[in-house]
């Protein structure tokens, strides 16, 4: 017998709206046209609230909390766009800058990126804490793929697309805080990797120029995001 | 009224931005008659004059010269605008940071030379340890990313200073622009 779903009724930014209980704020915020900013989630992969962008604030509640691991509520009054948000945002952003060496004018993302085109959208014309310039590698070794850990955010969606859809686990992160990376099988070159299938999604879900396929020049990599959301609803049709 | 005087400063940068600058065509002569351009590198001033309005700084802050430089120029300029990524992030100049500078050294005046290798300790000015954006060493009044930002943002920024307005210029440029 088919689930007859239930219907929570919330407001967002003063707006009427209602979304199915499993579903988040995030995805109700999409379904209604109000921008979230975030870097980690991806329709079509699970949530892990990792990038902390989507942070909206619930009223009756001094916590902020992350648009996309949250459901939504009956009842429920969430802002997603005050002074206060955009001030954490753009600082968390500023702070991703600061982590890593993203040089977005020789990136082969430049133009196509989203961590640049957010820090446009969220107005960020220089950042305010000095950069870390650490010494990060860039592991060449996969025939067809290059990691650069200098422009990588720890998202995981890399992990996650190759985990939950397709099936492999070649990437997993290593280390923790500052010293945190993704790797490849054990911290074994790509190239070498047993389990990699050359798939390449895991390239096309990154959201910087970290994953890229071999051979593209600055701003010559564009992402293909399409098969995501395609993949999984016609898996879930042939469940 | 008097004109406003403008200058422009050259640090660790390609010179792109001041190419960029050059690009604003014919535009440059409306800015011509608003204001002079009291030092540049296109100009051939030698010092940096006193009561500049306002300054574009090209470049990031890499040598001792640069650093030297930097602070003449925000003392005696009113609006210091970081122009450029260079200025802005350190960009390409500060990829060599997480090499150290000794790497850099060796690599420039050692390695890749055949006469008479090492390293030179006069004439060229010392490279400090990182080479970093302007707004860590001094204050900067206004931020225009992009490498190079285009000459149409260029001439909104230097119009609405001109103007006494502060040039808003998210939606105009970016990182990497």
């Amino acid at each position: 017998m088919r689930q007859v779903p239930t219907v929570k009724t919330l407001k967002i930014n003063g707006r009427d709206l209602s979304g199915r209980q499993e579903e988040t704020i995030l995805d109700v915020a999409r379904q209604n046209g109000i921008f979230v900013p975030r870097l980690c989630e991806m329709d079509g992969l699970t949530d892990v609230g990792a990038c902390r962008l989507c942070l909206v604030e619930i009223k009756g509640q001094n916590k902020l909390l992350p648009a996309c691991v949250t459901a939504v509520e009956e009842g429920m009054e969430v802002t997603t766009d005050s002074e206060r948000l955009q001030n954490y945002r753009r600082m968390i952003l500023e702070l991703l800058f600061t982590e890593r060496n993203h040089v977005c004018s020789v990136c082969v993302s430049n133009g196509h990126c989203e961590m640049q085109n957010l820090a446009q959208r969220l107005g960020i014309t220089h950042v305010h804490f000095p950069y870390r310039y650490p010494k990060e590698d860039v592991d060449a070794s996969h025939e067809r793929f290059v990691i650069d850990h200098n422009r990588c955010i720890l998202c995981t969606r890399c992990v996650r697309v190759c985990d939950e859809i397709e099936g492999a686990h070649t990437w997993d992160v290593m280390g923790r805080g500052i010293e945190a990376k993704v790797i490849t099988d054990l911290n074994e070159p790509w190239g070498s990797s047993e389990t990699c299938t050359t798939c390449g999604k895991c390239v096309h879900v990154c959201p910087t120029g970290a994953l890229f396929e071999k051979g593209r020049s600055v701003a010559e990599m564009m992402k293909r995001r399409q098969f995501l959301p395609y993949l999984t609803l016609m898996r879930k049709e042939n469940e | 009224m008097s004109k406003a005087r403008i200058a422009t400063v050259w640090l660790d940068g390609c010179s792109g931005c001041h190419m960029s600058f050059l690009d604003m065509d014919e535009r440059l002569l409306d800015i011509a008659a608003a204001a002079d351009l009291v030092y540049s590198p296109l100009v051939d001033a030698k010092e940096f004059p006193e009561n500049v309005d306002v300054t574009l700084v090209e470049g990031a802050v890499s040598s001792e010269e640069d650093l030297h430089k930097i602070k003449i120029v925000r003392e005696r300029t009113k609006i210091l605008v970081s122009l450029g990524d260079c200025a802005v992030t350190a960009n390409v100049p500060g990829m060599r940071n997480s090499f150290g500078v000794k790497a850099v050294y060796d690599r420039a005046y050692r390695e890749n030379v055949t006469f008479d290798p090492g390293i030179p300790d006069q004439v060229v000015p010392a490279l400090l340890p990182t080479s970093r954006p302007v707004h860590e060493f001094v204050n900067v009044d206004v931020f225009v990313p992009g490498c190079p930002p285009s000459a149409d943002t260029i001439h909104y920024v230097v119009s609405e200073l001109l103007a006494g307005r502060n040039p808003d210029v998210a939606l105009k440029t970016r990182f990497g622009s």
